[in-house]
């Protein structure tokens, strides 16, 4: 019995010791490590593989360790919002800008270098110079072979349309969607559509998985990103084979492209860094990750064309949005109030 | 005996335990707090939040899987422990060990197992299925135990007075368990509250998956906050139905007699039980396990990270270790007071942890990042908090199994210590705590096998860059990676069985 229990103290204090040791030491790795290269903290509401393979880039080519926690949009953006001036994160990147014009209209961004500006095309960028684009993805409507399609994404909220298509209205994709509707057709109209869709559509988690219903033939079609098609074609197609892809032009809300944003936060105590990481992902190196690697996400720098796979971003007629305009936490609002969320 | 009982009267608490154990009953009351506060002070603004259809829609959600989850748990762990006890089945203790061995296997791996295989497995009647299959255990154990215990002469008067078998089974046997089978029902009704992995795989909305969805939407929101509220108070009816279901009728008897068990006696269902059994076997077991090697050995999508794999299980184990080892320190001054001494006091910090335990994990999650931002920011994003979340989710586990302990050592030990000249705190050290070292151990495993599964408030309060086997595993999973999710899942159960085998052979 003694010994069990000496047994027992020691196998608890060495899991204490090394709890503690892996704690403090991400902690002084955050403050300064040796060499006076500050450790960066990166929120990364991106894919994981995304924003890990620039912060290895990133590390590899400057030295600048960067620690990263994954999150989604919103989450992260809100959290940023509460933790105020204390945020341990230096920069943030997301999947879509909502988020980006949330911390925005806070004005918890510093501003961006003006060389990092030049790299990126404006409508890729915040009008108030706060962030810029780091990515792009195109809003398709990916139906099964055979299926009929929708004119436009607004078709969808009519009646004819009930139950054949799929939406993961959980995520920050298709809260920036529906922002994007709110943008160019106007609140009233909007919310008239929003709750069509909420009669018409089916739930999914996820894009993966609406993509998949469709391909199994569980419901017609779904409104998803570009790239959740590309990559699984790219894999062998085992949840794509039997789908196609509309983008629906014309300029239609439905042709939106979300830009994925990076920002430096006015409270990060490592500006130049966070500044150097930023100009990093969105430059030359970066954006060519993006291009030449598998994530089959858009480029948006200058001079970094698309993956070859991909439709040109200047032929999908996509609609003119003010990106900072993009309303969030009001879209939120709205889909709890319809009952999405 | 006598002369302790009067002495107990005359209440003293020893100081330094009291103030410790209500330090872990108010921690364990922080979450219920939060909740109360938010929704004060949200005032009429959390009316539009809450009377809204969505809400309604959850609320018969929520009661639908709970109802029909608990239900089915007890008609399978019902039937299963009276085929393994009172059929005569051969094999009944190797049984009783795979019967119980789902505890090992987090509800949502085996969700996954179902939906990867059958990617429309997914809405109601799955969930139930999934939540049966998941949770039988929890009443198919105390259920199999009450029927080992039951002393078979009032069924043999039952029968010597002309009541048929199945009419004397009705009549002497099903009250008896129903203590046992109310209280399993009750647990796998306060599981299926908190469920998050498997439901929102099933792609069913819950409370405790809303709750997520509006934290991944709005962070600390008032939306999440109103959900919260909901989900605590039907926690608190749960817990309060005990009372109401278990009934005032009276299955003790005066004066044991000379108890025997029954010797198990073999009747008509011997050789047919195996074939039910195996079927519970397969789909809550087989199917997981299947389709988790099947992924393994198809998947061309990734390599075998082995790297990753055993950096996510060092930390998993770590982080259980940790735990295990604070929440079991934490319950032994509470499984003290409330042991030894009566009073006010220990009954309160006893049911303080109680309410604590009940509450889903992504309630106490939202509650210690609210608190940690607004108040102390130091331990925001800490290892220290999120094992503050364990203990408070867990500290129960720990306090069961010390008080059983602490039960078997006469308190007069303590007073000889004393009379020897030791002083509490060395009584307590020297004398107490070696004499509960199994009970601790069996807590600390318990707890260990907790945090080792637990998903929700380990995906909202993990420090940056630390990840779980089961965070690992839901982040691919729920990007339908299956092959890549799959060695985490195997992983998981690899590392939860043999201490989910030493508690069923101690049950």
């Amino acid at each position: 019995m003694r010994r069990s229990l000496a047994a027992l103290a020691a196998a608890t204090a060495a899991a204490l010791l090394a709890v503690a040791g892996c704690s403090s030491g991400s902690d002084s790795a955050s403050a300064t490590t040796k060499a006076d290269k500050p450790t960066l903290v990166l929120y990364n509401a991106q894919h994981e593989d995304v924003g890990k393979a620039w912060a290895d880039g990133f590390t590899k080519a400057t030295g600048i360790k960067v620690d990263v926690r994954n999150g989604s949009d919103f989450e992260m953006a809100n959290q940023i919002v509460a933790e105020g001036k204390a945020s341990p994160a230096d920069v943030f990147i997301t999947e879509n800008s909502p988020a980006m014009s949330l911390l925005s209209s806070k004005s918890l961004f510093a501003p961006v270098d003006a060389a990092t500006k030049a790299q990126v095309p404006a409508r890729y960028a915040s009008s108030a110079g706060d962030w810029v684009g780091v990515a792009a993805r195109s809003t398709v409507y990916a139906y099964h072979t055979g299926a009929p399609m929708p004119k436009s994404i607004l078709d969808l909220a009519k009646p004819e349309w009930k139950g054949k298509f799929g939406i993961s209205p959980s995520g920050a994709d298709f809260q920036a969607i529906v922002s994007a509707v709110y943008a160019v057709e106007g609140d009233a109209a909007a919310t008239t559509w929003l709750k069509g869709i909420k009669t018409n559509g089916k739930i999914y988690r996820g894009n993966t998985a609406i993509l998949q219903a469709v391909n199994a033939g569980q419901v017609q079609g779904g409104v998803i990103y570009h790239y959740y098609w590309f990559n699984d074609q790219a894999d062998g197609g085992k949840n794509s084979n039997n789908t196609k892809l509309e983008y629906f032009g014309h300029q239609d809300p439905g042709a939106f492209v979300s830009v994925s944003g990076g920002g430096v936060l006015k409270s990060s105590k490592h500006q130049a860094e966070a500044q150097q990481f930023l100009a990093y992902m969105s430059g030359k190196t970066g954006q060519e990750m993006l291009s030449a690697g598998t994530a089959m996400e858009y480029s948006v720098g200058n001079n970094v064309p698309a993956n070859p796979k991909l439709t040109p971003l200047d032929q999908l007629d996509s609609p003119n949005v003010d990106l900072n305009t993009l309303n969030g936490p009001k879209v939120i609002s709205e889909m709890q109030q319809v009952g999405l969320l | 005996m006598i002369s302790r009982v009067a002495a107990a009267g005359t209440v003293r608490y020893p100081p330094l335990r009291l103030a410790l154990a209500a330090v872990v009953g108010l921690l364990s009351l922080v979450p219920l707090g939060y909740v109360v506060a938010s929704v004060a002070s949200a005032g009429s603004g959390i009316g539009d939040l809450l009377w809204r259809p969505r809400v309604g829609v959850l609320l018969v959600h929520t009661v639908l899987v709970v109802g029909l989850g608990s239900a089915g748990s007890v008609l399978v762990g019902g039937a299963a422990a009276y085929l393994v006890e009172r059929t005569g089945l051969p094999g009944r203790r190797v049984w009783t060990a795979v019967l119980a061995a789902p505890l090992a296997v987090p509800a949502f791996v085996i969700s996954f197992g179902w939906s990867s295989w059958q990617p429309g497995f997914a809405g109601l009647l799955p969930c139930v299925l999934v939540s049966t299959l998941a949770y039988y255990p929890l009443v198919f154990l105390p259920v199999a135990a009450a029927l080992r215990g039951l002393d078979p002469a009032v069924e043999e008067a039952a029968r010597a007075l002309g009541d048929g078998p199945v009419r004397t089974f009705f009549r002497t046997v099903v009250p008896r368990l129903r203590p046992a089978a109310i209280g399993g029902a009750l647990l796998v009704a306060l599981h299926l509250l908190a469920e998050f992995g498997a439901i929102q795989q099933l792609r069913y909305d819950t409370f405790t998956t809303a709750i997520y969805d509006q934290y991944q939407s709005t962070f600390d929101g008032s939306g999440a906050s109103a959900l919260a509220g909901v989900l605590v108070l039907l926690c608190l009816l749960v817990l309060g139905g005990e009372a109401g279901l278990a009934g005032r009728r009276r299955t003790a008897r005066i004066g044991g007699g000379a108890a025997r068990v029954k010797t198990a006696r073999t009747n008509r269902f011997r050789y047919a039980a195996p074939l039910p059994l195996t079927v519970i076997v397969v789909a809550s077991l087989g199917v997981p396990a299947g389709v988790v090697v099947w992924w393994l050995v198809t998947s061309t999508s990734t390599a075998f990270p082995a790297a990753l794999l055993a950096r996510t299980a060092g930390s998993t184990v770590l982080l259980s270790a940790a735990g295990a080892a604070i929440t079991t320190a934490l319950a032994l001054p509470v499984a003290w007071l409330v042991e030894r001494r009566r009073g006010l006091a220990p009954k309160l910090i006893e049911r303080a942890g109680y309410v604590g335990n009940s509450l889903p994990g992504i309630v106490v999650a939202l509650a210690l990042i609210t608190i940690a931002i607004r108040y102390v920011p130091s331990l925001y994003q800490s290892t220290a908090m999120l094992l503050a979340a364990y203990s408070v989710l867990f500290l129960p586990l720990a306090v069961v199994s010390l008080r059983a302990s602490l039960r078997h050592i006469p308190p007069e030990l303590d007073d000889v210590a004393r009379s020897l000249g030791l002083r509490p705190a060395g009584v307590l050290w020297r004398v107490t705590v070696p004499l509960v070292a199994r009970g601790a151990g069996a807590g600390a495993a318990l707890v260990f096998l907790a945090v080792m599964t637990e998903l929700t408030a380990t995906l909202l309060l993990a420090p940056i860059g630390t990840n779980t086997l089961a965070t690992q595993f839901w982040s691919y999973s729920s990007e339908l990676h299956y092959g890549a999710a799959a060695p985490f899942a195997l992983l998981m159960i690899v590392l939860a069985a043999p201490a989910t085998l030493l508690l069923t052979r101690r049950a």
